[in-house]
């Protein structure tokens, strides 16, 4: 019978790979709740760069001021562009039909972004941009091919002039924030303002940042895990003793 | 205390009922493992029942607000996230604890004379199980809730003559719209719990009456003392109170790590495309049931000819259909003198390891896109499924089985 139970745990497994299920070879990025600054540097940068067009319309802006650790007064005077209160959802002011016009179809509302297609997909992808004059934008992207979205980060990166070589191993250690194999790009059309170790650093904070939207309990939700978990044991040690009581005379 | 138990007493028959249930309700003292997963799906019922009622407060049953409203019991309501996630793993940890439970009842054989009642009650309470889980999980919303639950419908529609009609009847709606969330929200909150309750209630009035089978599937009730008590036989309470608890204890720890640690449940809990909110002009690259229900789906696909001027999709859902009627008359299939699988003789053996590794591997295959080779496994497995039902009557009748003891081992 314990062979079954391992079996099925075996039989099971191949579909835990698959929740990524994408195609495309992707950098690995592994991310971390607790790097509040991380998460601040990728908050002001998707408010700044992705909010435009990006709502985060199932979130509020104080859960992200106190979970970030980011004063009220600071956030509303420099994260908040809309006008909204801090105590609003997190929307933008551009109409789904209008940008359904601009950009063929409405840019996504990104709260949910990394439990649906998973953070290593988003950093691949933010850094998978490169020159393409086939396109309506003049550009695309490796991870998602004839993508609607213009490449706004062009100022930081610049434009590969290439396909950049995503899913080489490129990715930050979130320890020590070194960047492995950073050189993704080999040739730029356009010159961007940072080096690309330090844009792909960029990309891990706001990578990081969308992954702490997806899922913003995360931090306190596995420490509170580890006391439930505590306190089940502790039960079980009192039931195990109270049945082994029981149960002695019993033959 | 004793007075007002006296005083209710006299008037409705609480004494009688505690020990006809509990108190004095001897069961055979050699239960083992394998019987616990009766009272943990008790115990998951429970939970669902809580944690649903408490969902309900926040959640907004239309095509408009369901998607958010989850998302607002996620962040905004104060433990929200954890009564959804005690919810969404508990739906799984449903189905776990029951095929764990169904799988003990093959095995020892509990399904045999006279156990024929409680067998179907369970395949009832099993059955209304899926029906539950499946317009549950049309309630968040998303993508894969969507279509899923149009592929399901859909599947009605390859019924020959009324099929278009049925489910046309079943959406509400010539698609799943806001018309199908609000009924199936109506049906899995309301009208399935209460059956569900009713069958649950059925299953253990029945399993009372007869007494509960044990490992050696033998009768504890043949060897009384001289008050008439079943020398195999010990007090549910307190005997299998506190080893339940035991049990409790392990299912908890295995239910948080799930909960706390992994609530989607490596995207077979909750499925990733289920972060989209559902759009019905947008369908998603693979659209795969939840776990609990690939085996039958993995059927469904591997029937891909058309016979007798019907398609292969009306015959795909006979197949699956079948494969889960046939277990309705399991009690009559089994003509085995024995009843446990300790005493079966091999040929029992082999064939029900056989039935396991089928619906297991069929349950993968029903998850990862089909391909021509996995169809054809598909195709031996279902083929292997069915004849351990079918060749169940003559495996069981010429093979070999071992003497039963008298008394209960172990």
């Amino acid at each position: 019978m314990r062979k079954l139970i391992f079996g099925l745990f075996i039989a099971i497994l191949p579909a835990l790979g698959l929740a990524a299920g994408a195609a495309v070879p992707l950098d690995i990025m592994e991310p971390d709740h607790t790097n509040k600054a991380s998460l601040q540097r990728g908050a002001a940068l998707f408010t700044n760069y992705c909010m435009g067009c990006h709502s985060m319309e199932y979130a509020r802006y104080k859960r992200v001021s106190e979970d970030l650790e980011i004063p009220a007064s600071l956030y509303e005077e420099n994260l908040i562009f809309t006008g909204a209160k801090i105590g609003e959802l997190m929307k933008v002011s551009m109409s789904k039909e209008q940008s359904a016009g601009w950009f063929g179809a409405p840019p996504p509302d990104l709260t949910l972004e990394s439990r649906l297609r998973g953070e290593s997909w988003i950093y691949s992808y933010l850094r998978g941009f490169y020159k393409d004059d086939t396109r309506p934008l003049g550009v695309n992207n490796v991870v998602f091919a004839n993508v609607g979205m213009p490449h706004v980060l062009v100022d930081m990166q610049g434009l590969c002039a290439v396909e950049p070589r995503i899913g080489k191993g490129a990715s930050v250690d979130p320890l020590s924030g070194n960047i492995n194999n950073a050189d993704a790009c080999p040739e730029y059309a356009i010159e961007g303002s940072m080096s690309a170790a330090e844009f792909d650093r960029s990309m891990y904070d706001l990578t990081n940042f969308l992954s702490y939207m997806g899922d913003p309990v995360k931090v306190e939700r596995e420490r509170l895990g580890v006391f439930a978990l505590i306190f089940v044991a502790i039960f079980f040690i009192f039931a195990y003793l109270l049945n082994r009581e029981y149960w002695k005379d019993v033959h | 205390m004793q007075k007002l138990v006296s005083w209710i007493d006299e008037r409705l028959p609480i004494v009688d009922a505690w020990n006809k249930h509990i108190g004095k309700y001897y069961a055979p003292k050699n239960f083992n493992m394998w019987y616990f997963f009766g009272s943990l799906a008790m115990l998951v019922l429970v939970n669902q029942l809580i944690t649903g009622i408490w969902l309900t407060m926040s959640y907004n049953p239309t095509a408009e607000g369901a998607f958010a409203s989850v998302e607002y019991i996620m962040r905004d309501v104060e433990w929200g996230w954890l009564l959804r996630y005690l919810h969404s793993t508990g739906a799984s940890a449903f189905f776990v604890v029951v095929y764990l439970h169904m799988f003990r009842g093959l095995m020892y054989g509990s399904y045999q004379k006279p156990r024929e009642l409680i067998w179907i009650f369970g395949m009832l309470i099993y059955l209304i199980l899926m029906a539950e889980a499946f317009m549950g999980y049309l309630l968040p919303w998303g993508q894969m809730s969507y279509w899923g639950a149009q592929v399901i419908v859909n599947l009605f529609g390859a019924i020959p003559v009324i099929g278009e009609d049925l489910s046309l009847w079943i959406r509400g709606d010539y698609l799943i719209s806001g018309i199908t969330l609000n009924r199936f929200f109506a049906l899995h909150v309301v009208a399935l719990p209460i059956v569900l309750l009713g069958l649950v209630v059925l299953h253990i009035l029945a399993l009372h009456e007869v007494g509960s089978n044990n490992p050696d599937g033998i009768d504890i009730k043949k060897n009384k003392d001289e008050n008439g008590i079943p020398k195999d036989g010990i007090p549910f309470h307190p005997y299998y109170t506190v080893h339940d608890l035991m049990g409790v204890g392990v299912f908890f720890f295995i239910f948080f790590i799930v909960v706390f640690f992994f609530p989607e449940g490596g995207g077979l809990f909750i499925e990733a495309p289920n972060f989209e909110p559902a759009n019905a002009l947008k369908t998603p690259d693979h659209i795969a049931p939840v776990w609990y229900f690939t085996p039958f789906y993995a059927m469904l696909r591997a029937v891909t000819v058309d016979l007798f001027g019907l398609d292969a999709k009306f015959w795909g859902v006979v197949v699956m259909g079948g494969a889960i009627a046939i277990l309705f008359v399991l009690p009559w299939l089994d003509k085995s003198p024995v009843r446990s699988m300790r005493y079966k003789g091999w040929i029992s053996r082999i064939a029900l390891a056989i039935f396991v590794v089928s619906f297991v591997v069929l349950g993968y295959l029903g998850i990862v896109p089909a391909t021509e080779g996995r169809t054809i496994v598909a195709q031996i497995l279902t083929t292997l499924y069915f004849l351990y039902f079918i060749l169940m009557p003559f495996y069981t009748r010429i093979e070999k089985t071992k003497p039963v003891p008298e008394r209960v081992t172990g």
